[in-house]
């Protein structure tokens, strides 16, 4: 019985671990979005962290070769953090560049990979789906700290954003599975944003900036 | 930027009632986007649960080939019972060809979870079947051979084609190696629970047989160690206790043997209490 197969692992998890670094570099420029002096500088964040994204491009293109092409499942799970991560990262900067929901086939683009399974390493819907799950929590973080920062315009876009994506989520029938534990958690995000839309408007701190 | 537009999807009641409740975002790209998920995941999800459904009936068929086959100590006429054993898997078999039909096009490792356990089940009464014939481990290889479905039969009705007509690849289910070795460590089981009926009945060269051939059944999984799937070693440890088992009784049978009454042999085994394995900690 050969188990050859089983030393793809290794070099598999090499690659993820510099994905990961990759993932982290693209996450701490974003992350500066949220300081007061950030917010001036976002099309330079993103801009940097499209430049980043080079680099996860080339390393997920190496990661392919990695194993047999028909067996992306087989070893997915050693991958799919990162690349929820990294689909989070590009929904992200595709978000504070146009303020709009990224598709799934941009995503893929900005990685270099593929929407089809059929046509080689693709990104799974349910790893798409969770990348924008985690936007979701980066944004009612961003709507606390625009108000704070002195934007009370954003957190309004924000709410609608939002509240669009629920209405597309609930469309889903999800299993017991993380997605679905993910999912559970984008209502916490939904109430979170309400509260500061909420407080804005009683103290008529937001005017009529709700229209996208 | 190209995007998928909203394509005319089945609609079931619950997005009609949605839609109303939703009003303007019901044309909403995003919503739009969204339904193109819910029918993929649908998809996806009607299919795990179909294999599922498959898998559990080639599990209770393969239990039940099991059980017949631990008959054939007890009964005088061994050939009757392994031909009826044979039935019961061709029908299994079956089974699996709908595992295969359902697996056609699709990375069958996104799936695994369904069938696995079904497959790990008929390893099991497969590779008891070819040891009770041949007293040895049937191969992967052999396995596998047998799970070769043709696709749509063509019968020709005059019998005048000179080759047959194949609709295109055969369909074949590939056991992997690793759902063979956790069926061949459930098989362990099975063997020790058929020595200690063995030695019941009087039968006292069939332990000593099953001793040898678990033993080297044990030092294949021990040399694997825990280089292999997780599951593999937590059976390693379960194996550990068979064997343990059955070479005890080996070694009553042996210092004991002429002793004890047929009818006693039995409690051969029945003494032995569980003891710590000395490796435990290490697997």
């Amino acid at each position: 019985v050969d188990f050859g197969e089983f030393s793809c692992g290794d070099e598999i998890r090499k690659v993820v671990q510099t994905l990961e670094q990759a993932a982290r570099e693209i996450l701490t420029v974003l992350q500066s979005v949220h300081q007061p002096s950030g917010f001036k500088e976002i099309p330079s964040k993103c801009a940097k962290a499209r430049e980043l994204f080079c680099t996860v491009r080339t390393q997920l293109g190496e990661l392919k070769t990695k194993f047999p092409v028909e067996q992306y499942y087989r070893f997915h799970e050693h991958w799919r953090f990162v690349l929820q991560r990294l689909a989070f990262l590009a929904a992200f900067v595709v978000y504070l560049e146009t303020e709009t929901l990224v598709v799934r086939e941009e995503v893929a683009k900005i990685l270099g990979i593929q929407v089809v399974r059929e046509k080689g390493f693709h990104l799974d819907v349910e790893d798409y789906l969770a990348g924008v799950l985690i936007m979701a929590s980066e944004l009612s973080r961003l709507a606390v700290n625009s108000v704070t920062a002195g934007d009370y315009t954003r957190p309004l876009r924000i709410s609608n954003f939002i509240n669009e994506l629920d209405s597309g989520f609930r469309l889903l029938n999800l299993k017991n599975d993380p997605l679905r534990k993910r999912y559970d958690g984008l209502k916490y995000d939904v109430k979170k944003i309400e509260e500061v839309v909420y407080d804005l408007s009683i103290r008529g701190l937001a005017k009529d900036a709700g229209d996208k | 930027m190209n995007r998928r537009e909203g394509e005319a999807c089945p609609r079931r009641n619950a997005d009609a009632a949605l839609d109303r409740d939703a009003g303007a975002a019901s044309s909403s790209p995003v919503v739009a986007a969204f339904k193109v998920f819910q029918q993929e995941l649908d998809t996806k999800h009607d299919k795990h649960e179909r294999l599922v459904k498959i898998s559990r009936d080639v599990t209770i068929e393969s239990k039940r080939t099991i059980f017949l086959l631990h008959r054939v100590t007890s009964v005088p006429n061994a050939e009757d019972i392994l031909k009826e054993a044979e039935v019961k898997l061709d029908a299994v078999r079956q089974k699996i060809g709908q595992i295969a039909e359902e697996l056609r096009g699709e990375d069958l490792f996104q799936f695994h979870r369904a069938f696995t356990p079904g497959i790990q089940e008929y390893v099991e009464a497969v590779s008891f079947l070819h040891y009770i014939r041949h007293r040895g481990l049937i191969s992967l290889e052999e396995i596998n051979a047998r799970l070769v479905f043709s696709t749509a039969e063509k019968v020709d009705p005059e019998g005048t084609a000179e080759e047959p007509q194949t609709a295109g690849p055969a369909l074949t289910f590939q056991v992997t190696p690793s759902d063979y070795l956790l069926g061949v460590a459930d098989l362990t089981g099975e063997l020790m629970r058929m020595c200690i009926s063995s030695v019941g009945n009087g039968d006292i060269d069939t332990p000593f047989q099953l001793s040898q051939f678990l033993r080297q059944i044990h030092d294949g999984f021990s040399y694997i160690g825990n280089t292999g799937p997780y599951e593999v070693s937590k059976k390693l440890h379960t194996l550990r206790q068979s064997l343990g088992k059955v070479e005890d009784a080996c070694y009553a049978l042996r210092v004991r043997g002429s002793e004890i009454p047929k009818h006693m042999l039995a409690d051969v085994f029945s003494s032995r209490t569980a003891l710590p394995d000395p490796e435990e900690g290490v697997v």
